[in-house]
């Protein structure tokens, strides 16, 4: 209770852990971290530790989920009991099926779904630890996840948050700015057909405001764009050169 | 959610949109008919049937005691659940709830804890200890689309209907006393809901319009014509500019719902 009335943003601007407005975390991101998977990636976003592996194309099971028109996408989010302050349950919450669908509707349209009729792609996500914009960071890994598996897509999805704390809107909430400030707008986009794949929204904007926060996260999205192109090039680049 | 919906009709309803019509003679921003009724349970606490075209759905509040989260000991809690009930739709199926019925309950959810509709810092009997949760049940009759807008509707009609039972405190337990006072709230969240189809936004999709939809936007505003809750849905996309279209849509939609239901 008393941490609402703590500023989270500084005279000067500068935000609790040190970030200007509209800087966002610092990332990482690898590619094909799991020798089982089909393709894989790994992200760190602040101290979001996110695994995302993908299964597929694969025979479906069971049977009667195949659609003989296209391949269908399955996905499940889930944090791990020891990724938050108080021990999650394993079992996975209503949060955690909302998400795992917000997750699939944002990567479906980067799809090409209709290449691989009456199979089915598992993608996995896995928090490792949660620190505030954990979807974002999943859409990120699980998209380089599935390039990484070779499927082919119409772009990268890459996704970011922007809010509204202090009466400012800042990019890239982490937990406490999530958690005290007033609005977070998380949002995905395929920067190449300025898609948008995801967006969501919760707390209290002005049109205007809103306009600005999707803005910002837009920028925030096309920031990290290049960072996951880097991320496949590092992997790919150095198996070429290992060829040759 | 989806059963069968010949190609002709598809790209029928397609093309009309595309053309600014649509199969039921609606322009692309109007609703169906809305009808409201409240206090339609009386053994829940509050209570309302929404239809909106032959979309059915009615919601019953029940207040019990409970124990407060830990992180807001001073505050009630707010508990939205969604049945996709089986009589509904030959697409629903009884058992429990599905990915649509969860996502259903939290975007009922967030407009109105969003919104700060309740007012949960007045519904603490002892703080850490006791505090008024309230129930809210979304029991979806018969479904020809658009649940959300309806849902959240017939949510916000069976709290403004819902009666707080007087109580008073003796050597720490509850006892319910004769009478009853209004639930206290602040802000009445409506959510209106879009689908793109052809390329263009169509307001409170039907059924078949969902069914060839790419994609599903739903906006919540409150009283002052903000923003309080936003959800895309469906595994197609929407521009910048679509979203920014909606948004301002959505606010003039909910001026013209508040004006002509009094609320």
């Amino acid at each position: 209770m008393n941490q609402k009335t703590e500023k989270l943003i500084d005279k000067k601007g500068v935000r609790l852990d040190g970030r200007k407005l509209d800087e966002l975390r610092p990332i990482k991101i690898e590619v094909g971290v799991l020798s089982n998977a089909d393709g894989s990636a790994y992200i760190e976003q602040g101290k979001n530790k996110i695994l995302s592996a993908v299964f597929g194309p694969k025979e479906l099971h069971p049977k009667h989920l195949a659609l003989p028109d296209r391949m269908v996408l399955r996905c499940r989010y889930h944090m791990a009991p020891f990724s938050v302050q108080e021990r999650k349950s394993p079992a996975p919450s209503r949060r955690e099926v909302e998400l795992s669908k917000v997750i699939r509707e944002a990567l479906e349209p980067s799809i090409f779904l209709e290449y691989y009729p009456r199979t089915g792609i598992d993608i996995f996500v896995e928090v490792l630890q949660a620190d505030g914009g954990t979807r974002c960071a999943s859409i990120t890994a699980a998209s380089l996840a599935l390039a990484d598996a070779g499927i082919p897509m119409r772009d990268l999805v890459v996704s970011c948050a922007a809010g509204k704390i202090d009466d400012t809107i800042v990019l890239d909430l982490m937990d406490t700015e999530d958690k005290i400030g007033a609005a977070d707008v998380p949002v995905a986009l395929m920067p190449n057909l300025n898609a948008i794949t995801l967006l969501q929204m919760d707390g209290i904007l002005t049109l205007e405001e809103f306009e600005k926060t999707v803005t910002l996260a837009l920028e925030g999205c096309r920031k990290i764009y290049p960072l996951q192109k880097e991320a496949l090039k590092v992997k790919y680049v150095s198996v070429k050169e290992v060829e040759e | 959610m989806s059963s069968i919906i010949t190609r002709v009709k598809q790209k029928q309803i397609a093309q009309l949109i595309a053309k600014g019509k649509r199969l039921d003679g609606r322009s692309l921003t109007d609703y169906r008919e809305m009808k409201v009724e409240q206090g339609v349970i009386e053994r829940a606490e509050g209570s309302a049937r929404v239809l909106l075209g032959k979309t059915e759905v009615m919601v019953g509040t029940k207040i019990e005691t409970g124990e407060p989260f830990p992180d807001t000991p001073n505050e009630g809690v707010l508990t939205v659940n969604a049945e996709l009930v089986p009589l509904a739709s030959s697409t629903f199926e009884p058992g429990p709830p599905d990915e649509n019925s969860i996502e259903l309950a939290r975007i009922v959810d967030r407009g109105i804890r969003e919104s700060k509709a309740i007012d949960v810092g007045k519904l603490c009997i002892e703080p850490g200890k006791k505090v008024f949760v309230i129930f809210v049940d979304v029991y979806v009759l018969n479904h020809d689309g658009n649940l959300i807008d309806a849902s959240a509707l017939a949510a916000l009609a069976a709290l403004l209907n819902t009666k707080m039972p007087n109580y008073e405190i003796e050597e720490g337990e509850v006892k319910i006393k004769q009478g009853y006072t209004t639930l206290p709230l602040k802000s009445r969240p409506i959510t209106v809901t879009f689908a793109k189809v052809n390329d263009k936004l169509v307001v409170d999709p039907w059924l078949e319009e969902e069914q060839i939809m790419d994609a599903r936007l739903s906006i919540a505003i409150d009283d002052y014509g903000n923003i309080c809750a936003i959800q895309k849905g469906g595994s197609g996309y929407f521009t910048q500019e679509q979203v920014l279209e909606a948004a301002k849509i959505a606010k003039e939609k909910v001026e013209e719902i508040r004006k002509k239901l009094n609320w």
